[in-house]
């Protein structure tokens, strides 16, 4: 290589490109950051002040118990003693279950009910009706119905999240366009075909649309299942335990924790569908 | 030279004129659409008699039931009263020997133009070797001027392109009849012009049986053998039809010079505008 006093990279086209990047991303970053760090000292400054009894977030450091379990994400003594990450995919597994069982009962049932008008209009009031009960509402029935805590738990999120799922899948078919039905019947195409390559990609939109408000709603379930059916391991038990015993800082790491875990599966439904969907169909 | 040309081509007219008698046979149809405000006849007492390899063209005022009386031929519909029957069979539903070019195209977004057309291919001759089929659809891509843009989806492509793709996806298959409803309608004069010569040139060569709505006079003249006319609704039906005598294959520029196109064009233009004029302008 020839060195080209004219074209290498020097300090000044480094500072040019910080400038253009800071003009681009910085209020991106920055503005959050600031609405975080002002949030923070309210609360702190609430609670020192005394107005409200819950502690501020530095509590999370200088409770001993708390700092521990902050430091110690992976920590694991036997039985219910388990680091918060443990805790944290104990639930997380709990959702992915009932999460996949929602999914494949609402897509499968919902491409039935909306490709078949009179089964339809059989189930549709009972699903209006069901969708309406709330997940802490499911718990005692599920707990007589199924008698096994793990199983009750599972079936808790399943509930809950099926309803979005199944709705949007069966929206989804009924609004596929009649244009291509009617290519479809000119064609005389398959029924085979006629799933794949006409009526999953027309209604995939919808079906996603059903599973990322689902994944939420799932994670919600999950804590108030885990509160109610108590000692099982999981996020939700662990927040209730904590409460029982008035470690209160403690509660306040694990919403932390639920907080991040949704963000993250919310983000991830979204990159996803991100990646499956055509452009065109976004 | 051109004097040679010009017999040989009249020649060649003589021998392809169209043979047989009452392939498409559509005999004192009369179809009534119930509405809350009661039964709506749409068409009555509609006869016409299409010989194997015609080009119709139907025009009338919008709203007048051009379009359902061409849904009959498909099988999308059903006559209240009287029969449509192909080759003596009256026609029951839609199938691949009547293709439809839909008024919005109705290519699957998701589907390159290739797999649009091979879509079709493949469902109406599902044994044929894949290769056989590829090749097909490669043909027909390339007979619309689109071997190029085989690749693309129906987003990127103009709207001139996408009627390509449906001409493509309806010839590919082979039709004995080829029904199209106002398929230049929604474009720009050149491209319009463009695809009517391709479409005549393509008939030319395959010499389906056409049968075509339009709006515009002079697409008619140029493409007809005859101009089928219907009179406003409610219980419209076919006014007049006339013989479009210019030889094949037709110029445009040639027939435009023949003081007979304006007989006929002024012929057409009483019957729309003066004896049969529409109060609303569409
Ligand atoms: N399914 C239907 N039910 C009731 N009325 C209909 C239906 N389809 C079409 N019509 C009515 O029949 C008439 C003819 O419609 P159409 O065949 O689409 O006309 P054109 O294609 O000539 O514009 C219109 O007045 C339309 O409102
Ligand atoms: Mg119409």
């Amino acid at each position: 290589m020839v060195a080209n006093p004219g074209t290498r990279p020097t300090g000044s086209n480094f500072a040019d490109f910080a400038r253009t990047f800071w003009k681009k991303q910085g209020q991106n970053i920055m503005l959050p950051l600031i609405g975080v760090l002002v949030f923070l000292v309210v609360w702190q400054l609430l609670s020192s002040t005394g107005l409200t009894r819950l502690p501020g977030p530095l509590s999370l450091v200088t409770e001993q118990r708390t700092r521990e379990l902050l430091l110690y994400p992976f920590y694991d003594l036997g039985g219910l003693d388990k680091g918060l990450f443990w805790q944290t995919m104990y639930s997380l597994g709990r959702v992915a279950k009932g999460y996949t069982a929602a999914a494949v009962v609402g897509i499968g049932l919902g491409i039935l009910v909306g490709t078949n008008q009179t089964i339809n209009k059989a189930v549709d009031p009972i699903f209006q009706f069901l969708r309406m009960i709330a997940p802490l509402a499911w718990v005692p029935i599920s707990l007589i119905a199924l008698q096994n805590v793990q199983q009750a738990a599972i079936f808790v999120i399943f509930i809950t999240a099926v309803w979005p799922i199944l709705i949007n899948t069966t929206v989804g078919v009924q609004q596929i366009p009649q244009d291509y039905k009617n290519v479809a019947r000119v064609l005389q195409i398959s029924p085979r075909k006629y799933f794949f390559k006409v009526l999953i990609p027309s209604a995939l939109p919808y079906i996603f649309t059903g599973l990322r408000i689902a994944i939420g709603l799932a994670w919600l379930a999950i804590i108030a299942a885990e509160i109610v059916m108590s000692g099982v391991i999981g996020i939700g038990f662990f927040i209730w335990n904590a409460y029982q015993n008035n470690y209160v800082s403690e509660v306040i790491l694990a919403v932390f924790y639920i907080g991040a875990v949704g963000l993250l599966l919310d983000r991830a439904m979204a990159y996803l569908q991100r990646m499956i969907l055509p452009e065109e169909q976004r | 030279m051109q004097m040679l040309k010009q017999v040989e081509a009249k020649s060649v007219a003589i021998s392809q004129q169209p043979q047989g008698r009452s392939f498409l046979e559509i005999a004192n149809v009369s179809k009534v659409y119930p509405t809350p405000k009661g039964p709506y006849p749409v068409l009555q007492g509609v006869n016409l008699s299409i010989k194997q390899g015609e080009f119709i063209c139907l025009i009338g005022h919008s709203g007048c039931g051009k379009t359902t009386l061409l849904n009959m031929v498909s099988g999308f519909n059903q006559p209240s009263q009287g029969s449509v029957q192909l080759r003596g069979k009256p026609i029951l539903k839609p199938g691949p020997d009547r293709m439809v070019v839909f008024q919005g195209y109705a290519l699957l977004p998701w589907l390159t133009a290739f797999e649009n057309v091979y879509l079709a291919v493949d469902s109406v001759h599902p044994k044929k070797l894949e290769a056989e089929k590829r090749a097909i659809v490669r043909e027909h891509l390339a007979m619309v001027g689109l071997a190029d843009a085989a690749d693309k989806k129906p987003p990127q492509l103009s709207g001139g392109m996408k009627q390509r793709v449906a001409i493509a996806r309806a010839l590919a298959i082979r039709p004995e009849v080829l029904i199209l409803d106002e398929p230049f309608g929604a474009l720009d004069a050149i491209t319009k012009e463009e695809l009517q010569e391709e479409l005549l040139k393509i008939w030319n060569d395959h010499r389906c049986t056409v049968l075509m709505i339009t709006h515009d006079i002079d697409e008619a003249l140029f493409l007809a053998d005859r101009l089928v006319m219907m009179t406003n609704g409610p219980a419209a039906t076919i006014g007049e039809v006339m013989e479009i005598p210019f030889p094949r294959p037709r110029d445009r520029t040639q027939i435009m010079e023949d003081p007979e196109y304006y007989d006929l064009r002024n012929h057409a233009l009483d019957f729309l505008y003066n004896r049969f004029a529409h109060d609303d302008t569409e």
